[in-house]
């Protein structure tokens, strides 16, 4: 089974050489930290910077310069800083190759819900429609079940949507899994070490397509 | 063409209740730090705020809320925040969430004369309720109407006394759109200087946005979330 920074590891991999990357918060920011520094990446933050470096060392923190978690970071050689327009402007267009962000449930044609539990307090949906309507490229980083143990990747979502069709790959604590065309399910990618398919298929609720040996994921 | 007032509390003179303000910012960088205290002060109230977010408890917008000012909020994102989550709870305060580009987008199309946008963001969602929506291409988007705000108020880093504005760093953000999309537009800057200081080719907002300048004072800049890396 994965950690947070397994899932992130995992999901580096999908990241390739000349790719501009946008990482939701929570797990998708630990992908930073796991892009090999041969590759030529660079990450978009949607409050307007493009180049987002590390975390800065003590006393180096900017109150001006922030990533969309509202954390302090730094720049790069090359950063750009642009309004919050044209960062959803080039989110709209395409130019941001790959999308990771979390998510509270992904059905089998690649709805995703991830801003809104009704009767619970509402935070709001940021930037994350906007991304997940737009972008060709989408991975889900999340656990495969919730707290109640109840599976997250189902036939259809029960929360209120962010966005519809539009999951591509999702990344658990148990496996990679494809999200299907036209609604053809969840096909089963690699297992996380040691966890057998047995134990991927009862904590999938939604239709999980398997062909042949599933092999294990090299992290 | 000078656009000076002398300060935040004469900038934000003529608000009223009940008036529709954009405030930029993101979270708590760069935001209009001494027209939300010129405004608290003043005691306005039932207004409808536009900003992405509504500040912490105790600084930004959060302040303008304590004091119970704000009628409507119209933003993206509102965690962070215990007083408004009780005012929202209790039935004190509207709130209309809506895409953080959505938001963005409509900002800058009454800052370019456009009256609605297309947008991708909500199809097949509860945003999309009562919305036209029209197929381009194959695929679905929905119309979002520009907004239409009373004022805008914004926090740029530096700017001349015709209203010329250049931002600094990611305290940019939602500022030069909502410069853009005020029906006034009032600036706060850290270092007002005289025309020609500015570079006219680095210019982010063009003064002709912009009817009240200021330089603010005693800037506090809080960091919501202070994050660092140990030195190896």
């Amino acid at each position: 089974m994965l950690d947070k920074q397994g899932i992130a590891k995992r999901i580096a991999k999908e990241i390739k050489d000349g790719y501009y990357v946008n990482l939701g918060i929570g797990i998708p920011t630990l992908v930073a930290n796991y892009i090999p520094e041969t590759m030529d990446v660079v990450l978009q933050s949607e409050n307007g910077l493009l180049g987002m470096g590390p975390f800065p060392f003590e006393g180096d923190e900017d109150a001006d310069t922030i990533n969309a978690g509202k954390q302090t970071i730094t720049m790069l050689p090359g950063s750009a800083i642009f309004d919050s327009a044209m960062s959803f402007g080039m989110i709209r267009a395409k130019k941001v190759n790959l999308t990771i962000l979390g998510a509270m449930e992904v059905s089998e044609n690649g709805d995703i819900a991830n801003w809104k539990i009704p009767g619970k307090m509402v935070k709001g949906m940021g930037g994350a429609m906007d991304l997940v309507a737009s972008a060709e490229n989408i991975i889900v980083a999340m656990q495969h079940v919730n707290k109640a143990g109840e599976s997250k990747l189902l036939p259809q979502c029960t929360l209120p949507l962010t966005g519809i069709n539009c999951v591509k790959k999702i990344v658990t604590e148990l496996a990679v899994l494809d999200v299907l065309p036209n609604g053809g399910g969840f096909k089963l990618i690699e297992r996380a070490p040691g966890i057998s398919v047995e134990e991927i298929i009862k904590a999938t609720a939604g239709r999980l397509v398997i062909e042949g040996e599933i092999p294990e994921m090299i992290l | 063409m000078n656009k000076v007032v002398n300060g935040a509390d004469e900038a934000i003179n003529d608000i009223k209740d009940g008036m529709t303000l954009m405030l930029g910012g993101f979270g708590l960088c760069g935001l209009p730090e001494n027209c939300i205290a010129a405004l608290v002060k003043k005691g306005v109230k039932d207004l409808t705020c536009i900003s992405n977010n509504a500040g912490v408890d105790d600084f930004g917008i959060g302040l303008m809320l304590k004091q119970r000012q704000v009628k409507k909020m119209v933003s993206s994102y509102v965690g962070e925040n215990a007083e408004f989550e009780r005012q929202l709870l209790s039935g004190e305060l509207e709130v209309e969430l809506i895409p953080q580009g959505t938001l963005a987008t409509r900002c800058m199309a009454a800052g370019y004369g456009m009256p609605a946008i297309f947008t991708p963001a909500g199809i097949g969602t509860e945003i999309a309720e009562g919305k036209e929506i029209r197929n381009f291409n194959g695929k679905d988007y929905l119309m979002e109407m520009a907004f239409d705000a009373d004022f805008a108020i914004v926090k740029a880093w530096k700017g001349d006394t015709m209203g010329n504005l250049v931002y600094r760093s990611t305290a940019r953000n939602f500022n030069p759109v909502m410069a853009m999309a005020g029906r006034v537009t009032i600036a706060e800057v850290e270092e007002l200087v005289e025309p020609g200081e500015l570079d006219p080719d680095h210019i982010h907002t063009p003064g002709i946005y912009v009817h009240r300048i200021f330089q603010g004072k005693d800037y506090e800049k809080r960091i919501e979330q202070r994050t660092m890396r140990k030195k190896d």
